[in-house]
């Protein structure tokens, strides 16, 4: 966060990045998710987008920045720098509540608020509530998902099977 | 080995560290269709993911260290077998359901250990890829765990089945304990984890799930080592990099 004398607004280029969307999740957009985390000008005075990935395997991470960088270009900003920031580590208390409305609408149940649980064996699975019907009386299915941030649920009222977006 | 300098050393660092998520991880990936469930299926590709991941971001550590302009992919795919230094753990040939699971058991009990030390790092690069990674490593504890009491506390043929896994692995255990030259040269200046003072934790981890998993514990403390002071391999590791590394060897710099 240096010199004052940036050449954009940062205010126009955080509204550009709500137009970068998830590739897995495309009603959220990287602010949503947490991913963008600053809009600065490096000391070069470039304008700077820095982000944080959700996991480390995460296969969405290049082309999010491709997208991040062909967005900016496109709306006239031609030299844009991406940096990946890895601490602090990301974490699911980072998406946006416009960000978790939008996610429940779309039929996946957000994060618990709480940070992650600490009990390493069978760690306190908590009743998820179901983005179909809100019943919470739901189980796990399975821990893994069809991406690594998501596990399987099952609600037991409405019987319909949903994702849930992992706490981490 | 003494004259190793601290630049040297870290970059060997980062990348021992990122050899065992590389290896381990694609050993995993080697379940792709094969799993014996969709659930178990993606589960380990996940967890792979992660792992390979971690890998990736330790190795472009190392590459930036190194400053000769190589990249991930060179630690990946143009290093030979003597260079990698992974623990011999990780390579270990998947074998049935209960071999892959206590392999992942035994590892992911190190990694959370190891991840959480690293966060103590006084290299801030270090730290940062540990913290990161300790979440995810911390997953799949949880995910081994409950797979191995689920079948060592099963029938009686899985109870066997992951006895045997347990007493075939055990002898591979031993050396994630071990120390480097160039490990003891890096703890001095507190950026190595000390991986020989997280033996009683793990232990206390392994009895807890083994017990729960009404599974016994081997007495024997002999243990293969050499893969990740020396680079010296079992038979198997070869296989690996061969299939791993093909494509770079028969089309180099091949990209897609």
């Amino acid at each position: 966060m240096s010199s004052a004398a940036a050449n954009f607004d940062p205010d126009v280029i955080w509204s550009l990045l709500e137009e970068v969307k998830d590739p897995e999740i495309p009603v959220l957009s990287i602010v949503d998710l947490g991913i963008a985390r600053a809009v600065q000008d490096t000391v070069d005075g470039q304008l700077e987008v820095v982000i944080s990935p959700t996991y480390s395997g995460c296969p969405a991470m290049y082309m999010l920045e491709e997208q991040i960088r062909e967005t900016l270009i496109n709306h006239g900003y031609p030299d844009p720098v991406i940096t990946t920031q890895l601490s602090p580590a990301w974490t699911t208390d980072w998406m946006t509540e416009a960000g978790r409305e939008k996610l429940t609408a779309y039929g996946i149940a957000p994060p618990e608020k709480t940070t992650s649980n600490k009990s390493v064996l069978f760690g306190g699975q908590k009743k998820i509530a179901c983005p179909k019907c809100a019943s919470t009386n739901s189980e796990q299915i399975s821990e893994f998902g069809s991406t690594a941030c998501k596990a399987l649920y099952r609600c037991l009222d409405c019987r319909e099977p949903f994702d849930y977006f992992k706490c981490i | 080995m003494t004259n190793l300098s601290k630049q040297d050393a870290l970059v060997q660092y980062a990348a021992q560290i990122g050899d065992n998520g590389l290896i381990i991880g694609h050993r995993m990936s080697e379940w792709c269709f094969r799993a014996p469930s969709i659930e178990m299926e993606m589960a380990l590709m996940n967890c792979a993911l992660d792992l390979i991941g971690q890998a990736r971001e330790l190795y472009t550590y190392a590459a930036k260290l190194d400053g000769t302009g190589k990249t991930e992919d060179d630690f990946a795919y143009l290093r030979d077998e003597k260079d990698f230094r992974n623990l011999l753990l990780a390579e270990v040939p998947n074998g049935d359901w209960g071999d892959t699971i206590v392999r992942l058991f035994f590892m992911s009990a190190y990694n959370k250990l190891f991840f959480t030390a690293l966060t103590k790092s006084t290299d801030a690069e270090l730290a940062a890829i540990g913290a990161k990674s300790l979440k995810e490593v911390t997953y799949h504890l949880r995910f081994s765990s409950e797979w191995l009491i689920r079948l060592g506390d099963g029938t009686e043929e899985s109870h066997e089945r992951a006895q045997k896994s347990v007493n075939d692995l055990w002898a591979y255990t031993g050396e994630l304990f071990t120390m480097t030259d160039g490990e003891k040269m890096l703890l001095e200046e507190g950026i190595a984890v000390d991986t020989a003072a997280l033996k009683p934790e793990w232990d206390q981890i392994v009895t807890d799930v083994l017990t729960q998993a009404t599974l016994s514990r081997p007495e024997n403390n002999w243990a293969h080592k050499g893969g990740k002071a020396e680079g010296i391999h079992t038979e198997s590791f070869g296989y690996i990099i061969a299939d791993m590394q093909f494509m770079q060897r028969r089309y180099p710099g091949c990209s897609w």
